[in-house]
């Protein structure tokens, strides 16, 4: 039996599939190997619509799509700003691309951290190395509202100064009194004056109500595993520990089977799940 | 679904009238595949009559085994599946999904925008029906649809068969999904040879198989002629080559991660993916892409990939499934557990592929029992102590 053909979807070859073509505006350098990228829509005024967490499916040229967080002002509907770290072929492609360079851009896909649900609570952020960029649109948000919540806590941990993202914000934001913000690194430089060590030594040290916070977390899994650990074990309830997933992707929204996370899809359940969705499958090697 | 056919056209014709159904669906428009004989095994081709079907042939299936035998009739539908699906109609092993051209500076990208023919199905087995009922729910009702998938499904007429003859590797009974067609087709027939008469008892699930039936000579079936029909289905029922319980299965993957016979499982393993190639509901992609040498132009294409891989689970850093152990535990955990999670159903459909035609002779049948012989109690295990490495 055939299925009833839809009329509102014509039925092309993927053309769900294909990109949005989008400029680079600008590109800045972070550190020695990761980039930002401002990037404009070629064909229309606006960019679609996203909420902090949530990530584009990101083409360069003859090289592949990958996705690829945003890492910019959600309230900002002129750009997409992407932070990428150059480790293979399309990502070092991105990175190498000029002002006013094409790339593919389809998204944004997936779930986005609980901001308007911690209203009310006090929100504590732990980053591990380019974890911190699909975090900072959650951060600009909470900011932007800085009334509607409790304590606002930063935690953010890289391997060395030199692999800090977004200096210049994280030295304003330190400077806010109302944000308690923390780096770590774990090996030192002569000039860094700052703190040494993994980021789960930050969480005992920080101020929060561990009773009434949300936690957002993201970073390579071990980081989490652990971050994880110490938020319980000050006493923050596991449903309010948000984690951010990542794994191989290769369409973004819900065909191509790789992203799957135990009985999840990360590209559409995901990346940012609530901990005791996952609990089960986090604690299984090789998922 | 037994006892639905009152609301169906039901008919009887005699064997030699197949022919005339294929011209009904020819004349239609509809370029016609179905099972023929080639390399000494069944596959699936382009069908322009009924002699090209693999008249009196029967299979022999095992565990790694697969034989083509002859049989003393002239059955067109006795033999049980071959390693082919339909599957390869409907989500293309390779497609190319666009292009992107160098244009002044950047680049355009043009969607394949090639529209797929009329397509006809002859000889789906229950089995396989269910199969691509369970593509339609991956592939049409998630978050989107895939609209190569959906092109070709619009257009996809079938003529289901159902099984009188079980294969080695055969456990559609447990599973629920044949050996008679239940729903899903336009037309289901069986196939009956009562010691000189040949004929079919067909059955009508939409307007189209009803009217194809009115047009080729055809009489209403007897009381006698049901009969047979049921027979012929019951006996396949009743020599299934495999079982498999399912009540819970999915629980029983679920809870149990860590149980040995993963490990045990794994020393015979050899990841070479054979099982997902041919399985009718594995549905996984992977995406390539290419240039020409000046770099003018570049394709992005899909094709068809396995959770049997490496680069499948591949992260910066490494594959998240490096041990066999975690590949074949995702595949089985998948297929028969967690896709009731996901689609409402389970992903395995019973067809019996991937115990036929793995080469080191893995049974998932066998699988699944042992997993639930001394299956330990169901509780998730905890989260591992151990030291943390760095930040990034
Ligand atoms: C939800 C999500 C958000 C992400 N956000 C960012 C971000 O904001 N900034 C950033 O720098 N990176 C981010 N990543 C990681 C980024 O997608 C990978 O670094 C990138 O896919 C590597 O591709 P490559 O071709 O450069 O590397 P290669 O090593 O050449 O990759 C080979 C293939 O493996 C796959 N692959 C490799 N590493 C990853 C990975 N870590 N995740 C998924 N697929 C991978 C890719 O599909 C690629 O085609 C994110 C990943 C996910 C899942
Ligand atoms: S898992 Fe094996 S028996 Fe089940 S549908 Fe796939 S190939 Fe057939
Ligand atoms: S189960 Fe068999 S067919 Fe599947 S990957 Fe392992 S060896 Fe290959
Ligand atoms: S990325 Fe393809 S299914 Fe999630």
């Amino acid at each position: 039996m055939a299925i009833a053909a839809e009329k509102s979807q014509p039925p092309l070859h993927g053309e769900s599939l294909a990109p949005a073509l989008y400029r680079v505006h600008s590109i800045r350098r972070e550190t020695h190997d990761s980039f930002t990228l401002d990037v404009r829509p070629q064909n229309a005024l606006n960019t679609p619509a996203f909420a902090p967490g949530q990530f584009n499916m990101v083409y360069a040229y003859g090289c592949g799509e990958v996705p690829i967080s945003i890492s910019g002002d959600p309230a900002d509907h002129r750009r997409f700003v992407h932070t990428i770290r150059a480790v293979g072929a399309a990502t070092t492609a991105l990175c190498g691309l000029k002002k006013n360079g094409t790339l593919g851009v389809r998204g944004p896909f997936g779930s986005h951290w609980p901001v308007d649900e911690s209203a009310g609570s006090d929100v504590v952020v732990v980053a591990g190395g380019i974890g911190l960029a699909p975090l900072r649109p959650a951060l600009y948000r909470l900011l932007a509202e800085r009334q509607r919540y409790g304590r606002i806590v930063l935690l953010y941990g890289v391997r060395t100064p030199g692999d800090i993202l977004f200096p210049r914000e994280l030295k304003q934001w330190r400077a806010q009194f109302d944000l308690e913000v923390h780096v770590t690194v774990d090996r030192a430089t002569s000039d860094w004056q700052g703190r040494v060590g993994v980021v789960t030594t930050l969480i005992r040290k920080a101020t929060f109500d561990p009773n009434n916070t949300v936690a957002m977390v993201c970073g390579p899994e071990v980081m989490m595993r652990f971050t994880l650990l110490e938020l319980l074990s000050r006493g923050v309830p596991a449903d309010g520990v948000f984690l951010s997933m990542e794994r191989n992707m290769k369409c973004g929204v819900g065909l191509c089977g790789h992203c799957q996370y135990g009985p999840t899809f990360i590209c559409k359940d995901g990346p940012v799940y609530p901990y005791t969705r996952i609990a089960s499958t986090f604690a299984t090697r090789e998922i | 679904m037994p006892g639905n056919d009152s609301n169906q056209r039901c008919v009887t014709f005699e064997s030699e009238q197949l022919q005339s159904l294929l011209d009904a669906v020819q004349g239609r428009g509809y370029e016609v595949f179905g099972p023929r004989v080639r390399d000494n095994t069944i596959v699936l081709d382009r069908l322009s009559s009924i002699t090209e079907l693999p008249i009196g042939a029967g299979t022999d299936q095992n565990n790694a085994r697969f034989r083509l035998t002859s049989r003393q009739d002239q059955a067109f539908f006795s033999y049980t599946v071959g390693a082919q699906s339909w599957k390869r109609y409907l989500h293309e092993p390779t497609l190319r999904l666009w292009n992107a051209q160098r244009d002044d500076g950047g680049f355009k990208v043009d969607a394949n925008q090639s529209l797929p023919p009329k397509q006809a199905f002859v000889g789906v087995r229950p089995c396989e029906l269910n199969a691509i009922l369970a593509l339609d729910r991956v592939l049409l009702h998630g978050v989107a649809a895939d609209s190569a998938y959906r092109s070709r499904r619009e257009k996809t007429l079938i003529v289901a068969v159902d099984c009188g003859v079980a294969g080695g590797t055969c456990f559609c009974t447990s599973m629920g999904t044949g050996p008679r067609a239940s729903s899903g087709y336009d037309l289901a027939l069986t196939e009956i040879i009562e010691g000189d008469r040949h004929y079919f008892v067909a059955r009508a699930e939409t307007e189209l198989g009803a009217e194809i039936l009115e047009g080729i000579p055809h009489s209403v079936p007897t009381e006698a002629e049901r009969t047979a029909a049921e027979n012929v289905v019951a006996s396949a029922a009743a020599h299934m080559g495999r079982t498999v319980d399912a009540a819970n299965i999915r629980d029983l993957l679920v809870r149990n991660p860590s149980h040995s016979r993963w490990d045990q499982v794994a020393t015979r393993c050899m990841t070479c993916g054979n099982c997902t190639m041919v399985c009718p509901t594995c549905f996984c992609t992977t995406t390539t892409d290419v240039t020409d040498l000046a770099g003018e132009h570049a394709e992005h294409c899909r094709l068809w990939d396995s959770c049997f891989t490496l680069d499948y689970s591949y992260i910066h850093g490494g594959a998240v499934r490096s041990s066999a152990k975690s590949r074949f535990r995702q595949w089985l955990t998948h297929k028969f557990g967690i896709w009731f999670d996901q689609f409402g159903q389970s992903g395995c459909v019973g067809c019996g592929r991937c115990i036929t035609w793995c080469p080191a002779g893995i049974d998932v049948t066998e699988e699944l029992a042992a997993l639930r012989e001394g299956n330990p109690p169901g509780n998730c295990p905890p989260i591992r102590k151990e030291t943390p490495r760095g930040n990034a």
